[in-house]
C-alpha cells in the first residue's frame, strides 16, 4: 500500500480496496515503526488524522470525493494548524499552539486529505541539512549518516520512506528542490504568489513559497491543484485562474526547448551528479526536444544576494518572537531588555541568531546602500538574466544540488560552505520562478536531482516536462531499501 | 568586512540577542565570513539599475473597509506566556 | 538676545474606518482590552496585512484637499524596533515615498494677515497599542486593541513661529480633516494628536537651532503652553551658556512642564525597508478624479463665499466655517429664513450656540433643527414677532413644543400690528403721563424710550417697536 502514489490511493480507496482509515492506520503505524531513527515528523497527530479519515469514509460513501480526500499527508511544521502545536523547529515555538489554520491547510481540510502529522525542519527554515532543528536533525532514509536537505528535510524524508504519500515544503533558497533531490523524491517550488503564504511562518517574505513534495510529477500536479490559487489574507499571492495541472502531463515533449546554463555546469559539480544530469539531457532528446547552451551571467552572486536578502527580511520578521503574546519567554525576567534578550537568545538556535545578526547588520544605517539595495539591484540583475533565457527556451535544466547528500558534519564550521549547497536553487527563488527537481540518479547510494526551471507561472509545463520524463525512466520509483 | 567584538555585541543589541560573552568571538568570526561572501557583489558595477523589491511587479491589492474579524480574546490569550486582567504582561515599562 | 521660534508638527490623525489598516478587526473605541486585536494585530506567527481600500481613499482625499502632489506609487516601509506595545517588532509606515507629498495649508495670523505653512508630507502607518501601568505586581500591561489602527502622520515643514502659528495651523488642520471626513478629531480619545519639533535662534541666524521634540500634545490648550514653555526653557538654557540637546521630551499636563523621555533617549536605528509583504499602492490619475469630486466645499473657500457673496463680516464667516456641520447648519437657516445672513448667523453664533454650550450639546445633537431655527428666523424677519418674543419661542422650540408657527399661535405671541389698538393704547399711555410727554414735546428725545417702553408693557411685547416709534411722534409732534 505505501508504495502507490497519491493517484493511485485514490484510486484504492474509490475502489474500496481499502478505507482511509485502514490506510491512515498503515501510515502511522510506519511511523511508529520508522520514525524514531528517522525523526522526520515533530508531532505526529494520530488521532487528529483517524478522525479526519473517518470523515473521509464517509465523504467517500456519499461519493463527494476530491483528488485528496482521504489521503493522507504530512505538513510541514512551519504551517499553522488550529489547536495543534506549530514549532517551526525551534524552542522558541515549542509551545506554540496555533490558534489558527494555513490557508494551505484549511485548503487540504476542504479537500478532505488528513494529516498525520507535522514534519521536522531547519529551525524557522534556515539550513540546508536539517541539522538546525531543536528537535534534532533528520536523517536520510537512503543512508543514516547522510542529510537529509532542508529545510525541508523531514517533509523529504517521510516521503522517501513511504511514512507518508507526500508532503508539503516550503521553498526559500531551495528548501523543497534541495532535500527532495537529496532524499530522491519529486519537490515543486511553484512562481512566487501562486501559492497563499497565509499561516505559513515567514522567513524571507519576498521568497518563500509553499509547494508540494511527492513520488512524482503526476502527484504533485494533484497537490498544486489543492494547494494553488487566490487567498485575500495574503496581499502577494495572485488572483489569476488555477489551471487543472492534471489536464497536460501527457502533453508530447516534440519541440520543447530546453536551455543548460553553462554556469550550472562548472567547476563544483560532483561528477556522478554530473553525469546523471547528462544522462537526463538525452532522455529529454529522445523525447522530441532540443537542447541548448545558454548563460545566466550573474549565478555566482545568487549566494551573497541572497544572504544579504533573506537575512534582512528575516531580522525584521523574527521579531515578534518576543516572548509577550506567544511562544517562548525567559524565566524571571528582570526587565524589559532581558525579557526580550534571554528569551530571544536562549529560544533561538545559533544559525537563526547568525542570520538574525547579519539581517540587522545589512538594514542598520550606514550599511543599507551597500548591502540591501545593492542586493536588491543585484537582484534585478539575476531577474534579468532569466527573462532573457526565457525569450530563447522553454525551460531550463541542470543539476538540483551540486552533490548528492553529504554526511552530517561534513560542512564543517564555516557556515558558507554550507550555504553554497543552495547555489542551483537560490537565483530561482531571488527571480520568484517555479522550480521542480525529479530524481535522476543514484550516485554511491545517495540519489540525485534534475532541476528543471519555468517562467513565471508555467507550472503546468514544469510538471509536463517531469511527468514525461518519469514515464521513461524510473529514478523516481526506487527508493531507500529498508523502506520500500 | 571583519567584525570586531564590539561590533558584534552592537548588532545582538539592535536585535534583542542575549550572546554571552563567551559565544562573541565565534560570531564575530561567523558573522565576518558571512560578510565576506556577501562584499563578493560589491564587484559588480550597480549604477542605474532598479532595486528589485519583490519578485512580481504587481502592485497592492485593496480589502473593503468592514469588520470581519470577531473578538478571539481568549483563545489567543490561553497560548500567552503572561496576562492578567486580559492584558498581556511584561515587566514595567519606564517612560 | 532677541530669539526666533521654529517650530515644525507631525499631526497623527487617526482615519476613521470601521476596520484596521491591515485587518479586519474592529476600530471602535473604548472596547474591553485586546478583544478587538485579531490574529493579524497582535502579530501572530505567519499572519500577513491587507491594505484597508478606505485609508488609501482618505489619504488621497486629504492630500488633494492641500493641494498636494499625489504619490502614484508609494510604499509601505518596516520600521524596526522592540516595543511591548509594537506586537510584531516593526511598525508598517511610510518612508521613502508617503502616499501624499508637498503640500500647502494657509493659517490667519493674530493681525488678520494669512501666512501660507507648508505640509512635507503625509504617511500612512499603523498605531500602536497601549501600555497600562497600574501595578500588576510591577510589571505592565499591555492593551492592543489601537495596535493597527489606521494613522495618517501629516508633517509641517519648520515654518511655524510661535505658539499661536502652531495653534492655528493645528486648528485648521483639525477643521480640515473633519470636513473631509477622514478623522473624528477627537481629541481626548487621541484621535488627533501632535508632536511639536521646537527649537529657537537667535533673530538672523540663517541655521535651524538643536530640536526637542516634544510628545503627547492632545489639546489646543496644551500645545500652546507645552511649546511656550519650552522655548522659554531652551532660551533659558542658552543664554546660561549652555547646549540643546536634542531628545524626546513629554509634556506633563499636570505639572505644565516637559521632562526628558530617558527611555527613548537611545539613538534609534530604525532599519527601515520596503515591507515584503506589502506591494506598491498604485494610484491612477483616474482614481484622483474620482476622489476630487467627492471634495466638499473647503473651509477656505466657503469662508470667502460666506463674506464675499453672502455678506458676512469675516468674524461671523470665521465662527461658522470652523466646522462643516455649524457651516451647513447656518446655511439651511439662511435658505429657510429668507432672512438677512446676518440675522441667521447672529441666531447661530450667539442664541444657538450659547445654549449648546449650556447645555453640553453639539451642534448635531442640537434639539432644535436648523429647519426649526429656519422657521423661527423667519418670522423675526416678517415682523411676525420681535426679537425679544423670538427668544421665548426658541426656548419653548428647545424644550420640543413644536416649530415657531405652532408656538406663536398657541402662546398668542404674535405681534400686533392693528393700527387702532396701538393708537388706542398710545392714547391712553399720554393721557396717564402728561408731564413726561411734555417734555418728549419740549425736545427730551429720551423720553421717547420711556413712552416705548410703556407701550410694550402694555401689550405685553407683541407690538412692533418701529410701528409704535412712529406712531407715537405723529401723535406728540403730529
Amino acid at each position: 500500500m505505501h508504495n502507490k502514489t497519491i493517484s493511485e490511493l485514490a484510486q484504492g480507496l474509490r475502489d474500496k480496496a481499502f478505507s482511509s482509515v485502514e490506510l491512515t492506520q498503515h501510515y502511522l503505524d510506519r511511523i511508529q515503526q520508522f520514525d524514531g531513527d528517522l525523526n522526520s515528523f515533530i508531532t505526529v497527530t494520530p488521532e487528529l488524522a483517524l478522525a479526519q479519515a473517518r470523515a473521509a469514509d464517509e465523504q467517500l460513501a456519499a461519493g463527494n470525493a476530491t483528488a485528496l480526500t482521504g489521503i493522507p499527508l504530512a505538513q510541514k511544521d512551519i504551517f499553522c494548524t488550529d489547536g495543534v502545536r506549530t514549532s517551526c523547529g525551534s524552542k522558541m515555538l515549542d509551545n506554540f499552539i496555533a490558534p489558527y489554520s494555513a490557508t494551505v491547510i484549511e485548503k487540504f481540510n476542504s479537500a478532505g486529505s488528513v494529516m498525520l502529522g507535522k514534519t521536522n525542519m531547519d529551525e524557522f527554515a534556515m539550513g540546508s541539512s536539517n541539522e538546525t532543528s531543536f528537535y534534532g536533525a533528520v536523517k536520510n532514509p537512503w543512508d543514516l549518516d547522510a542529510v537529509p536537505g532542508g529545510s525541508s528535510g523531514g517533509s523529504a524524508a517521510c516521503v522517501a520512506a513511504r511514512m507518508a504519500p507526500a508532503s508539503t515544503g516550503t521553498d526559500t533558497g531551495g528548501s523543497i528542490r534541495q532535500p527532495a533531490a537529496l532524499c530522491g523524491i519529486t519537490g515543486l517550488k511553484p512562481t512566487y504568489g501562486r501559492i497563499s503564504r497565509y499561516g505559513m511562518i515567514a522567513f524571507a517574505s519576498s521568497l518563500d513559497q509553499a509547494g508540494p513534495m511527492t513520488r512524482d510529477a503526476k502527484d504533485a500536479a494533484i497537490m498544486l491543484n489543492t494547494m494553488a490559487g487566490f487567498d485575500a489574507r495574503d496581499s502577494t499571492c495572485l488572483d489569476k485562474p488555477v489551471p487543472d495541472y492534471t489536464a497536460n502531463l501527457d502533453n508530447s515533449l516534440q519541440g520543447l526547448k530546453i536551455g543548460l546554463p553553462k554556469e550550472y555546469f562548472g567547476e563544483g559539480l560532483d561528477s556522478g551528479v554530473a553525469t546523471a544530469i547528462e544522462a537526463a539531457i538525452k532522455e529529454y532528446e529522445k523525447l522530441g526536444a532540443t537542447v541548448k547552451e545558454i548563460s545566466l551571467p550573474n549565478t555566482s552572486l545568487a549566494v551573497p544576494t541572497y544572504y544579504v536578502i533573506a537575512p534582512a527580511e528575516c531580522s525584521s520578521n523574527l521579531s515578534r518572537m518576543d516572548g509577550v503574546r506567544f511562544g517562548y519567554r525567559c524565566e524571571n525576567p528582570v526587565d524589559l531588555e532581558d525579557l526580550y534578550k534571554r528569551s530571544r537568545g536562549e529560544g533561538f538556535g545559533d544559525e537563526v541568531k547568525r542570520r538574525i545578526m547579519v539581517g540587522t547588520y545589512a538594514l542598520s544605517a550606514g550599511y543599507y546602500d551597500a548591502y540591501y539595495l545593492k542586493a536588491q539591484q543585484i537582484r534585478q540583475l539575476i531577474s534579468d538574466d532569466f527573462k532573457k533565457a526565457f525569450e530563447e527556451v522553454d525551460v531550463i535544466m541542470g543539476p538540483t544540488t551540486p552533490e548528492p547528500a553529504f554526511n552530517f558534519g561534513e560542512k564543517g564550521e564555516d557556515p558558507v560552505s554550507m550555504y553554497l549547497s543552495d547555489i542551483y536553487t537560490i537565483a530561482v527563488n531571488l527571480a520568484g520562478l517555479p522550480g521542480i527537481s525529479v530524481p535522476a540518479g543514484v550516485v554511491n547510494g545517495r540519489p540525485a536531482g534534475l532541476q528543471i526551471i519555468g517562467n513565471y507561472f508555467d507550472e503546468a509545463r514544469l510538471l509536463n516536462v517531469a511527468h514525461q520524463y518519469q514515464q521513461v525512466t524510473e529514478w523516481h520509483q526506487q527508493g531507500p531499501a529498508r523502506y520500500l | 568586512m571583519s567584525l570586531e567584538k564590539a561590533d558584534v555585541e552592537k548588532i545582538a543589541h539592535l536585535a534583542r540577542l542575549q550572546i554571552s560573552e563567551q559565544d562573541v568571538p565565534e560570531y564575530a568570526r561567523d558573522l565576518s565570513s558571512i560578510l565576506a561572501l556577501v562584499e563578493q557583489m560589491g564587484a559588480v558595477d550597480t549604477t542605474g539599475i532598479t532595486p528589485m523589491a519583490h519578485p512580481l511587479d504587481i502592485a497592492q491589492r485593496l480589502r473593503a473597509d468592514e469588520v470581519t474579524e470577531e473578538n478571539q480574546r481568549e483563545k489567543f490569550q490561553a497560548i500567552a506566556p503572561a496576562t492578567e486582567n486580559h492584558l498581556f504582561l511584561v515587566p514595567k515599562v519606564i517612560e | 538676545m532677541q530669539w526666533e521660534t521654529v517650530i515644525g508638527l507631525e499631526i497623527h490623525a487617526q482615519l476613521a474606518t470601521k476596520s484596521k489598516i491591515f485587518s479586519g478587526a474592529s476600530t471602535a473605541y473604548g472596547a474591553e482590552p485586546n478583544t478587538q486585536a485579531c490574529a493579524v494585530d497582535l502579530g501572530l506567527p505567519g499572519v500577513l496585512p491587507v491594505l484597508n481600500k478606505e485609508v488609501v481613499r482618505m489619504a488621497v482625499k486629504f492630500g488633494l484637499a492641500i493641494d498636494a502632489e499625489i504619490t502614484p506609487r508609494s510604499v509601505f516601509a518596516r520600521k524596526n524596533y522592540f516595543y511591548p506595545d509594537l506586537p510584531k517588532g516593526y511598525q508598517t509606515s511610510q518612508m521613502d515615498h508617503p502616499i501624499v507629498g508637498v503640500g500647502r495649508l494657509d493659517i490667519v495670523l493674530e493681525d488678520g494677515t494669512t501666512k501660507r505653512i507648508g505640509v512635507t508630507r503625509a504617511h500612512l502607518e499603523e498605531d500602536a497599542g497601549k501600555s497600562l501601568h497600574e501595578d500588576f505586581q510591577g510589571m505592565t500591561g499591555i492593551d492592543l486593541n489601537r495596535a493597527g489602527t489606521p494613522l495618517l502622520e501629516i508633517v509641517s515643514e519648520p515654518e511655524l513661529s510661535s505658539a499661536y502659528e502652531a495653534v492655528a495651523y493645528m486648528k485648521k488642520l483639525h477643521t480640515l480633516v473633519r470636513y473631509l471626513e477622514i478623522c473624528d478629531g477627537n481629541m481626548q480619545e487621541g484621535s488627533f494628536r501632535c508632536d511639536a519639533n521646537v527649537s529657537v535662534r537667535p533673530v538672523g541666524q540663517q541655521a535651524l537651532g538643536t530640536r526637542a521634540e516634544v510628545k503627547n500634545l492632545n489639546s489646543f490648550r496644551f500645545i500652546e503652553r507645552a511649546i511656550n514653555h519650552e522655548v522659554e526653557r531652551q532660551i533659558d538654557i542658552l543664554e546660561g551658556g549652555g547646549n540643546i540637546i536634542q531628545e524626546t521630551r513629554l509634556y506633563d499636563s499636570d505639572k505644565d512642564e516637559t521632562r526628558s523621555m530617558r527611555s527613548k533617549e537611545e539613538a534609534n536605528d530604525y532599519r527601515y525597508f520596503p515591507c515584503p509583504d506589502l506591494l506598491p499602492v498604485v494610484v491612477e490619475p483616474s482614481y484622483l478624479d474620482e476622489v476630487a469630486k467627492t471634495l466638499p466645499e473647503l473651509p477656505d473657500i466657503k469662508k470667502a463665499r460666506f463674506i464675499d457673496d453672502i455678506g458676512l463680516k469675516t468674524d461671523a464667516a470665521d465662527v461658522l466655517v470652523s466646522s462643516r456641520e455649524l457651516a451647513d447648519y447656518f446655511e439651511v437657516v439662511l435658505k429657510t429664513s429668507g432672512a438677512e445672513a446676518k440675522i441667521c448667523a447672529n441666531w447661530v453664533i450667539v442664541e444657538l450656540s450659547g445654549a449648546l454650550n449650556k447645555n453640553s450639546q453639539n451642534i448635531t445633537s442640537s434639539p432644535v433643527s436648523a429647519e426649526l431655527l429656519g422657521g423661527l428666523v423667519k418670522r423675526i424677519a416678517d415682523n411676525t414677532i420681535s426679537g425679544k418674543i423670538a427668544k421665548q419661542v426658541f426656548a419653548a422650540m428647545w424644550d420640543g413644543e413644536g416649530d415657531a408657527d405652532s408656538i406663536i399661535e398657541a402662546k398668542d405671541l404674535k405681534q400686533n400690528t392693528d393700527s387702532g389698538a396701538i393708537e388706542a393704547v398710545i392714547d391712553e399711555i399720554i393721557a396717564n403721563n402728561p408731564n413726561q410727554a411734555e417734555e418728549l414735546r419740549g425736545g427730551k428725545d429720551k423720553m421717547m424710550g420711556f413712552f416705548v417702553g410703556q407701550v410694550m408693557k402694555a401689550t405685553q411685547g407683541k407690538a412692533n417697536p418701529a410701528q409704535v416709534n412712529q406712531m407715537l411722534k405723529n401723535k406728540i409732534f403730529g
